[in-house]
């Protein structure tokens, strides 16, 4: 192996600096050594990649990603959930904590990480803010911060009591780490299973109202107001929840907000004929719902994209639609599928790429996620002109709970390097 | 009292219905459910005949598949199967004992490997009969899933009406209640709006769905109002066993606001018809007195037109494949 890899006659993308040039990346072992239009290179000990003019990017750093270890490696093994994000251009993936056990504790994360050391990608862990997600107590908050815990999160259920809430972000405060809260008042969202609506009239389902995600958000909001701690609503996904949250922005809450893919791409309709493999949590909105989203992506409102890959067997997937679990992977789609908003000249490349490389980096303090020199070499080498069509069986996930089988995209990632390794080679697969 | 079938209704009786399953009434063309109405008016001369026997399913196997118990649904299903001369079965299974979704589908499979031609499912679980329709190769029909649709109840239901009134264009029919957790006011709106009929709901604003209006109706959340120069009115059982919480304050409160009483139904039109689908709470959503008022409800009456429609379906969903049979034995 040598110890110089030079990526000649890319386009080189850097969301963080601006930068959208034909040009020479250079990488010394682990790091990005050079970046320009015609560097000097060493003449030894150096592999040329020819990149034939197509698109040089900070690999993708995915913040919302559940897995299947512990407890479930019938959904996804670790090697698994990694080979799929190198495929997508995933280099980081931050993982949730609703597995079995809960991760909730230092000892369960460092047993996480460590069966993690092994996979294609870069594995993040955030432990949950209360013991068992039970939102009665909270977790060693303080002991994992000085760990080097980055973000906390209960995952896909979100803590209701107030008074916990209030005390968590307080806690908080002194470690500097970020709270991310699933948006979804309980009492409102409990006994429903999607969209409360016209749609989920005609279906007879119970519905979930977008009030449930918009009043939680309210109510953080106000209690942040007073304490200040760094707060990332997981995904906002409704008109009224992204008011709400450029209110908080002008008045200078440290708060960002993400999506996931599904919530931009797809309206609730995707769920019609009680399609399961749509099902997700906060559930698919309305297409007005929908646009909002993507307005509030163009206009930075919306500052992360997720894929919430969250791989269900088909087992759970293949009831009746309220028994159904809600999940869908995203790993591998997630980039191709987000590229509409570039082709259907909602944002430009750039502002597409940095929802999913320099603005998570920033929330989570993170190294990657920028083309600079002395950045770790995480990178991702897409042409997003390629057409094709999604096909759940070709992908790597174990599960195929992908909501997107069948979709026309156009973007795809021919090479994923973690670290200076190449992780994935479209050409060589 | 006998009321006579419209006189249009025999040239549709020998046309194949263009549908594999009957899942429910949305996406049903009005000339469809026009046919069902007629092949079921036929049938409701049949059955009250002394011999009420017909063999044209002769041969042909009926599940009547319950997750949900219904004794009033599932034997009239399975009178209807019988005087057509099929084998019907019943097996009745509780969702407690199913929880697990792919016991239904595995039941499915079970179930379709032992050859049935009619497969009638009642499940609790809104689409669940839709997802089981796709992993069998019978016909298959819905008897009432979740809160979705209950599609022979609003065939019934406008079976009574058309026999009663000769039509079900123009004509104002209320539904009064529960709406938000009843498939029969789905069934019955799609229904009833395709028909040309003018559908107003009624109920108190927590049990009227999320943008029902789309479906073509008005709503009301005073009776009286709703009531008024109403041809028709349905009510609906209160579904206290799927609603988590308070819908209303007190079941008395209810029946002063929504129970029809003769009060209320003073300001319907002289003749409007009263419905219910059964099993009724009376003192909840209907005064007992007005219930068995034989002048205004034609409740009973319903109970024979189920009989008869059940009937019509049942041979409409198996023409094709007894022309098959017929062909392949030419």
């Amino acid at each position: 192996m040598t110890r110089y890899t030079l990526y000649d006659n890319a386009r080189l993308l850097d969301p963080a600096s601006g930068l959208d040039r034909l040009g020479q990346l250079l990488v010394d072992s682990k790091i990005i050594a050079a970046i320009g239009e015609k560097l000097t290179v060493p003449k030894d000990d150096i592999t040329i990649i020819d990149c034939q003019g197509k698109c040089l990017a900070p690999g993708l750093i995915d913040m919302r990603v559940f897995i299947g270890i512990p407890g479930a490696d019938y959904r996804d093994t670790i090697q698994n959930t990694g080979d799929a994000a190198a495929f997508g251009g995933v280099t980081t993936v931050c993982v949730q904590p609703v597995t079995s056990p809960i991760i909730d504790d230092l000892a369960r994360v460092e047993y996480v990480m460590s069966r993690t050391r092994q996979a294609k990608v870069r594995f993040l862990t955030f432990p949950a803010l209360t013991k068992q997600l039970k939102g009665k107590e909270m977790t060693e908050i303080g002991l994992m911060s000085r760990a080097g815990i980055k973000a906390f999160t209960d995952g896909n259920v979100s803590i209701p009591d107030a008074t916990l809430m209030r005390r968590i972000l307080k806690y908080m405060s002194y470690f500097d780490g970020l709270v991310i809260q699933h948006l979804a008042e309980p009492s409102l969202s409990a006994n429903g299973c999607m969209n409360d609506g016209e749609l989920a009239t005609r279906l007879g389902l119970p519905g979930i109202p977008t009030e449930a995600e918009t009043i939680m958000l309210e109510r953080d909001i106000r209690l942040l107001k007073k304490i200040g701690t760094r707060y990332h609503a997981s995904q906002i996904t409704c008109q009224d929840s992204i008011e709400v949250m450029r209110a908080a922005k002008v008045s200078g809450l440290r708060i960002t907000a993400g999506v996931a893919v599904p919530h931009f791409a797809l309206n609730e309709f995707a769920i019609e004929d009680y399609r399961t493999f749509a099902k997700v949590s906060p559930p698919l909105r309305s297409e007005d719902d929908r646009v909002a989203v993507v307005e509030a992506l163009k206009d930075g409102i919306i500052d992360v994209i997720v894929s919430g890959h969250d791989p269900e067997d088909p087992e759970n997937k293949r009831v009746p639609f309220e028994q159904a679990e809600a999940g869908v992977i995203g790993l591998e789609t997630m980039l191709p599928v987000a590229l509409e908003l570039y082709h259907n000249g909602h944002l430009s490349l750039l502002e597409v790429l940095a929802k999913m490389t320099c603005n998570p980096a920033r929330i989570l303090g993170l190294e990657t996620g920028v083309l600079a020199e002395g950045a770790p070499a995480d990178l991702c080498l897409f042409d997003p002109d390629t057409p094709y069509k999604i096909d759940a069986d070709n992908l790597i996930s174990i599960t195929k709970n992908t909501p997107f089988d069948g979709r026309p995209v156009q973007g795809r990632v021919l090479r994923t390097v973690v670290g200076g390794q190449t992780v994935f080679d479209y050409n060589a697969a | 009292m006998s009321h006579a079938a419209p006189s249009s209704s025999l040239a549709t009786n020998n046309l194949p219905f263009p549908h594999r399953h009957l899942l429910g009434i949305e996406g049903l063309k009005e000339r469809e459910i026009t046919q069902i109405l007629d092949v079921a008016d036929m049938y409701v001369e049949q059955n009250r005949q002394t011999n009420k026997k017909k063999n044209i399913l002769q041969g042909l196997t009926q599940i009547n598949l319950f997750f949900e118990n219904s004794t009033r649904t599932r034997m009239s299903f399975e009178l209807a199967g019988k005087r057509l001369g099929a084998d019907v079965i019943n097996m009745s299974t509780s969702t407690s004992s199913l929880k697990k979704g792919e016991t239904l589908l595995d039941t499915a499979l079970t179930l379709n490997a032992m050859k049935p031609d009619l497969l009638v499912v009642r499940h609790g679980q809104s689409g669940a009969v839709n997802l089981l329709s796709q992993k069998v190769s019978c016909a298959v029909l819905n008897a009432g899933d979740g809160r979705h649709e209950h599609p022979t109840q609003a065939l019934l239901d406008a079976l009574t009406i058309r026999r009663r009134k000769g039509r079900l264009a123009r004509l104002t029919v209320a539904i009064c209640g529960d709406i938000a957790h009843s498939r029969v006011a789905r069934s019955n709106i799609y229904l009833l709006t395709t028909m040309g009929a003018r559908v107003r709901l009624i109920g108190p604003p927590t049990l009227i769905p999320a943008r029902v209006e789309r479906l073509g109706v008005e709503v009301f959340y005073d009776m009286k109002e709703g009531l008024k120069d109403c041809d028709i009115i349905m009510m609906l059982r209160v579904q206290t066993e799927r609603m988590q919480g308070g819908y209303f304050p007190s079941i008395s409160e209810f029946f002063t606001l929504y129970g029809l009483d003769y009060d209320k139904l003073s300001v319907a039109k002289d003749d409007a018809l009263i419905m219910h689908p059964g099993p009724m709470n009376r003192g909840v959503e209907i005064d007992a007195a007005v219930a068995d008022d034989l002048t205004r409800s034609v409740i009973q009456e319903q109970v024979e037109m189920g009989v008869a429609v059940r009937m019509a379906c049942l041979d409409l969903l198996t023409r094709e494949k007894r022309n098959q049979v017929q062909e392949a034995g030419k």
